[in-house]
């Protein structure tokens, strides 16, 4: 089904003409069904309200305190380009060398565009698993694509991100596993940043059935240390009743990116919900978590890591939403801050009215391995039912001397004993991944991150 | 002969003096046993010697084996055969018993030289066995969540991996009941013998019924106020700390 511009709504001036040329170029060679064409029309016509998009950037206002605490007020567009061509260059296999990772199905992209393709067996694809690319599953499966694609929206700052996103967003997964299907072994996901000046819009969509079981990876880097580049992702995860559902996530894009990652989880009745977040690239990277613990008895569990180097900046904003009966969530964000890096936690926990023997935690824990380096940490709780247990914390604290002075009275090299020291603060997430292959491989990320 | 020698140590926490012209010489192959009541400095002397930083050291020589020692960085005196099994091990979140020792044992290795991964763990496992620890123990972060016995049962296991030439051991005993105390003392008469010097620092005469000291040194404010055979140590749980204070200390201040 095409779509030409004399449907169009009434159109809306964007603020930038270059963008908008670009804009109606894709939406017009997509080709969508026109329920979808007109969702991106309206997205785009959101992320151009206020005049407050253009090539210079996205402008987040000053006295907007879902933006407190970070460091810059705008966030540059300017010479993102949709990259046009294939890139030509050998894709990193960053599993080479080491324990190789169990795989349901593979996709790769780069700079949006599909570069490989491992689909399911035949196997699952006869239970009835979809794992298709995101373009590929609108054409084949619209219906099912449309129920879920775009529907969730909050407010936690990024709007403006979100709906330049939805505007663009063609590139990514679309993984659906019918209900009592269990897939133990992982959807893995890569999106590479490859061309100098490319602008990314990955997009994951999970549905998972009832009873299903799912494990699914997303990768987020670079080709190359120098290219510059601007990524907004967002993930929608829709755990059905009694679903198991592990997601993971590993943000290792270049110093020179500018990266929005967007998170929404739904958890359906009695369903156990797991997405681990690690953050170790980009220049500035904003994250948003938002889950909605929808069902009765759901378990959701939200863990990240992040190692923040350099200068770089990671601002993460979460937001636990208890809307069901007898459900749990446990949130945990460990944050190591080197150099001169920064790290902003804003977490909200809301429980809502009916939302009766709700059981919500929320940790926010710094480790300041420089003293030029800032973490702000901003916990909230909103509590509107009596019948609950819910608890927040932050702390920011240094390696304890002690510690150090234990492992050094072993005869363990200063550096040797600090370094065993903040590898132990991150191996409270990396073993929650349980998984050998992506353990390993975190670990060898975070000894990248400190030089060796 | 080889020693641990302390002479005249001399140790201030701030400003306030802690050991005072404290002097001891424990011959390597020897048990020596240091008594006395609690605040009198028998912690400060162990940590001291193991190169903690809070210690300032205002007087005094301490020589491992001819080598001198104060002024060494604390994986200095490790490597030199120091081991302090400590009265308070401290929680290592997320480093296991096993990575922990391995790189341990790893740093006492020549550069570019690698711990044996099938020997390491054949040696670590047989001595959890000597232990009755668990082997499941070695996937558990260090110290983490365990009860007040596991812990020292972790520090005498780290010993007998170590392998070091003079250990302190700071009130071992305490915490532990009965059973994992004779297990604790059955691992340290394991490593008795000509090659190891041990500094068993207690409150209580009860450890000593199990590993049998040499000598008995009694402690109080700062310095030894009397030296003696195994029965001293019968003769001050008989006669209690009173005694020290009456009779012993005013006589070794002249
Ligand atoms: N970190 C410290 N800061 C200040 N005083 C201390 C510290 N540690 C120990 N002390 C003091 O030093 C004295 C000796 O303590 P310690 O060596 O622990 O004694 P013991 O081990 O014999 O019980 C005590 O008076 C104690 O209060
Ligand atoms: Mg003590």
């Amino acid at each position: 089904m095409s779509v030409t511009l004399a449907e169009t709504p009434a159109p809306v001036a964007a603020t930038s003409p270059a963008l908008e040329a670009v804009f109606q170029a894709e939406l017009a060679q997509a080709r969508e069904p026109k329920w979808l064409a007109d969702s991106r029309r309206e997205a785009w016509t959101r992320a151009n309200l206020d005049g407050k998009i253009s090539e210079s950037g996205i402008v987040v206002g000053k006295s907007d305190e879902r933006w407190r605490f970070s460091g810059h007020k705008g966030w540059s567009l300017e010479g993102a380009l949709r990259a046009k061509n294939k890139y030509a260059g050998k894709l990193p296999d960053i599993f080479a060398g080491g324990h190789p990772l169990d795989c349901a199905g593979k996709l790769t992209y780069a700079d949006d565009i599909l570069a490989a393709q491992t689909p399911v067996s035949a196997e699952l694809a006869r239970q009835g698993v979809i794992f298709l690319p995101l373009a590929e599953a609108i054409a084949k499966h619209p219906e099912l694509v449309r129920e879920h694609l775009f529907k969730h929206d909050h407010a936690l700052g990024g709007g403006k991100f979100l709906a330049l996103h939805q505007a663009y967003a063609r590139a990514g997964t679309f993984l659906y596993v019918p209900d009592n299907v269990e897939v133990p072994a992982t959807f893995f996901v890569t999106h590479w940043a490859a061309t100098p000046g490319a602008a990314l819009f990955p997009h994951t969509l999970i549905i998972a059935g009832a009873n299903a079981t799912v494990n699914f990876l997303d990768y987020f880097g670079s080709v190359n240390t120098t290219s510059e580049a601007w990524v907004a992702g967002a993930a929608t995860i829709i755990a059905g009743s009694g679903a198991r559902v592990f997601r993971k996530s590993v943000q290792n894009l270049n110093g020179h990116t500018l990266s929005y990652q967007d998170d929404t989880v739904i958890c359906g009745r009695d369903s156990d919900v797991r997405n681990i977040a690690v953050h170790l690239g980009a220049q500035r990277a904003r994250y948003e978590s938002y889950s909605k613990l929808n069902g009765p008895g759901s378990n959701l569990e939200l863990c990240a890591l992040t190692i923040a180097s350099g200068r770089q900046e990671f601002d993460q904003r979460t937001f636990q939403d208890h809307a069901a009966p007898r459900a749990k969530s446990n949130l945990l964000y460990k944050n190591a801050l080197l150099d001169e890096s920064r790290t902003i936690f804003a977490g909200m926990i809301r429980v809502e009215p009916g939302a009766e023997e709700t059981d919500a935690y929320q940790q926010n824990r710094n480790l300041l391995l420089n003293p030029a380096a800032e973490a702000d940490s901003l916990p909230g709780l909103e509590i509107q039912n009596q019948n609950v247990r819910c608890t927040h914390g932050a702390t920011t604290s240094r390696l304890d001397p002690e510690e150090l002075f234990y492992l050094r009275s072993r005869g363990l090299p200063k550096n040797t004993a600090y370094q065993l020291l903040v590898f132990g603060f991150f191996e409270e997430v990396i073993q929650r991944v349980e998984n050998e292959a992506l353990a390993e491989l975190l670990r060898k990320l975070a000894r990248e991150k400190f030089g060796k | 002969m080889p020693s641990l020698d302390i002479r005249n140590l001399c140790v201030s926490i701030g400003e306030k003096p802690i050991l005072k012209d404290f002097s001891l010489s424990l011959p390597k192959g020897e048990v020596h046993a240091i008594m006395g009541p609690n605040g009198t400095g028998k912690s400060t002397l162990a940590k001291a010697l193991a190169g903690h930083e809070d210690y300032t050291i205002t007087g005094g020589e301490v020589f491992l084996d001819g080598e001198l020692l104060l002024g060494l960085e604390p994986e200095a005196r490790a490597k030199l055969g120091l081991f302090l099994a400590f009265q308070y091990p401290c929680e290592i979140p997320g480093v296991s018993i096993a990575n922990f020792l391995r790189a341990a044992s790893q740093a006492r290795l020549p550069e570019g030289q690698e711990v044996a991964a099938v020997e390491f763990y054949k040696k670590l496992h047989g001595k959890m066995d000597a232990l009755k620890m668990d082997r499941k123990f070695t996937a558990r972060s260090l110290n983490e969540g365990f009860s007040g016995g596991e812990r020292k049962r972790c520090e005498i296991l780290q010993m007998m991996m170590l392998e070091p030439k003079y250990a302190i051991m700071d009130e071992t005993d305490s915490g532990l009941d009965i059973d994992a105390l004779k297990i604790v003392a059955q691992g340290v008469n394991l490593m008795r013998g000509p090659e190891l010097g041990v500094l068993v620092i207690t409150h209580y005469q009860r450890l000593l019924d199990y590993i049998v000291p040499d000598k008995v040194h009694v402690m109080w404010d700062g310095r030894i106020v009397k030296s003696g055979g195994k029965e001293l140590a019968f003769e001050l749980e008989a006669k209690g700390y009173d005694w020290v204070s009456k009779e012993l200390a005013p006589s070794a201040k002249n």
